[in-house]
């Protein structure tokens, strides 16, 4: 019964894996078919990437992707990081439940709401600021918005399970509480902070409904152009370039993972060792 | 440890208090009024709802035409229904096939696990839009499913599965199956293996201990991981849009074309407004297990 039962669940376990990477495998294979028809297999071939080198377009998008991506990656990082310290290190003050509810509802709000509420916001506020035109700054500060969330949430868990001793020595020992929260509890956040930048990062990069919403009509992401794309159907060139996109977003989630879990073994040992 | 208030504090409270304030509650505010407003040939391209008057009198121009207008055309309730319908069965779906992958990861040795996690994080992070036109490659009408059964002799003409709903389901389930099975999974790993082991011990079968021990204690799991797939799922747009076909109209690809395709911005913002009072009691009861767990 206890082996049947467990054969069983492994196998879900490893279908439902399966399902999750064939098309990304299929997808990757497919990058390199020779042939310009997506069914048939013509021999192996690197001329699609080769292409996406010369498309103008694709290359302006990339590059304003790119850009927005590490803006709003770092906005979220110090935004997310200073919500995290506050909802963690202060008991009570007043609006914390209404920043609490803001941090968590980004998470589940329904892509396509946000994009539009925050687009009408940024035209009346043109209206009656002048500021901000619609581009790369809306794109910035939309993108900023949902990543604040995921820092706070990465950044919250790691500061709550965080020893606060070392910082009360550090106090005891004359350190200012500004002092002592950067030389000692920042290094500890630090691995948290750091794979959160990471996921804001690939999360601002991927991001297609809120940024269609803001981006006003001048400025394109490089998932508005692949959706205009893809609206078309399935191209060899857009295989390779979603190829080159998965395996960037991937390396950048494995080394937030492997950040994550070396500094939780880590502390793992450290507080085995203080045990003793 | 009670520490004095210092008025310093602010200094960390403020930035992120204001800047989500601003550019993430107060946006709400914004669709809300111009959902009472007309279309108007101009930019941007609605009738003021509040202006002053030279006088510097308050001049209200409140139209319920685009409420009464969700009311009036079918297109609009078939396209909620049809998304909550959606949704509802995909969320399903995704907890019967992400509760036994959850359990197995919980039950795999410690050593496994994180590596477990991480397969099953990796598509969770990775380009949302990407992963559904991969999809397209498996399901299309020539694509490698088809290409597979067909080479393998169970059937003989190509599946159809592009343009129906049952690629939308196929496209929710695929994308949001991570959202399950990691609430879950937080859940089921925190569970206490002695009360199992307890029931064992006082007579009772490995399943009538799951569903007397685990199951009850996994609820929270359960609750977080259905909101974290229900809610995007039923305002998915890239899904239908680029999956399903003409009569799969979801709410989320009804405000797109609105927005962009008739360029009515009021239609729009009181579709997202009625949409939102839909949402409010499942982003409540998310919202409520989510401060609880962290509570705990």
């Amino acid at each position: 019964m206890e082996r049947s039962s467990s054969t069983l669940l492994n196998s879900v376990l490893f279908f439902g894996i399966a399902v999750l990477y064939l098309p990304i495998l299929v997808l990757i294979a497919f990058s390199f078919n020779a042939s310009p028809l997506v069914n048939v297999w013509g021999g192996f071939s690197t001329a699609w990437y080769g292409q996406l080198l010369h498309n103008r377009q694709l290359l302006e998008a990339a590059l304003l992707s790119l850009e927005v991506a590490v803006a709003a990656s770092s906005g979220a990082v110090v935004l997310g990081t200073l919500a995290a310290t506050a909802l963690v290190r202060f008991a009570r003050f007043p609006g914390r439940l209404l920043l609490t509810g803001m941090v968590n509802a980004p998470l589940v709000m329904p892509e396509i709401i946000t994009g539009i509420t925050q687009l009408l916001l940024f035209v009346s506020m043109v209206q009656l600021l002048g500021w901000p035109h619609r581009g790369f700054t809306t794109i910035v500060i939309s993108h900023v918005t949902f990543c604040t969330a995921y820092v706070t949430i990465t950044v919250q868990a790691r500061l709550a399970s965080a020893d606060r001793s070392l910082e009360e020595a550090a106090m005891d020992l004359g350190a200012s509480p500004t002092r002592a929260f950067l030389e000692i509890t920042l290094p500890i956040i630090a691995p948290a902070i750091i794979s959160s930048w990471l996921l804001c990062f690939t999360l601002s990069l991927d991001d297609l409904v809120i940024s269609s919403f803001v981006a006003g009509p001048g400025a394109s992401t490089l998932p508005m152009v692949i959706y205009s794309k893809v609206k078309l159907g399935v191209s060899p060139d857009i295989n390779a370039l979603a190829s080159l996109i998965v395996c960037v977003v991937g390396a950048c989630i494995v080394s937030a993972g492997y950040l994550m879990a070396r500094s939780d073994r880590r502390r793992a040992l450290e507080t085995q060792l203080a045990g003793r | 440890m009670r520490t004095t208030w210092r008025p310093g504090r602010w200094l960390i409270i403020l930035p992120p208090l204001l800047f989500l304030l601003v550019f993430f509650l107060i946006p709400f505010a914004f669709a809300f009024k111009i959902s009472f407003a007309e279309t108007a040939p101009r930019v941007p391209p609605f009738t003021d709802v509040i202006s002053f008057t030279r006088d510097h009198h308050l001049h209200l121009a409140v139209s319920l035409g685009n409420y009464r207008y969700l009311l009036t055309d079918e297109v609009y309730g078939v396209a909620y229904l049809y998304s909550l319908r959606t949704a509802f069965f995909s969320t399903l779906i995704c907890l019967a096939l992400g509760y036994p992958m959850a359990y197995a990861i919980a039950r795999a040795p410690k050593s496994a696990q994180g590596l477990l996690l991480l397969v099953i994080m990796l598509p969770f992070w990775t380009s949302f839009l990407l992963r559904v036109y991969a999809l397209e490659g498996i399901i299309r009408d020539n694509g490698f499913l088809n290409a597979l059964l067909l080479r393998l002799g169970l059937i003989t003409h190509p599946l159809h599965i592009m343009r129906t709903s049952v690629a939308v389901y196929l496209g929710i389930i695929y994308s949001y199956l991570p959202f399950m099975v990691l609430p879950l999974f937080a859940t089921l790993e925190k569970l206490d293996r002695t009360l199992l082991e307890a029931a064992a011990d006082l007579g009772s079968t490995p399943t009538r201990a799951f569903l007397d021990i685990t199951v009850p204690l996994s609820i929270p799991g359960v609750i977080a991981g259905s909101m974290l797939v229900f809610i995007p799922a039923v305002g998915e747009f890239v899904i239908p849009s680029l999956l399903g076909g003409p009569n799969n109209l979801m709410i989320g690809r009804v405000l797109w074309d609105e927005f962009f395709g008739n360029h009515d911005w009021p239609v729009a913002s009181a579709v997202a407004i009625a949409f939102l009072l839909l949402l409010v009691g499942p982003i409540a009861i998310y919202q409520y297990y989510n401060v609880r767990q962290l509570e705990s």
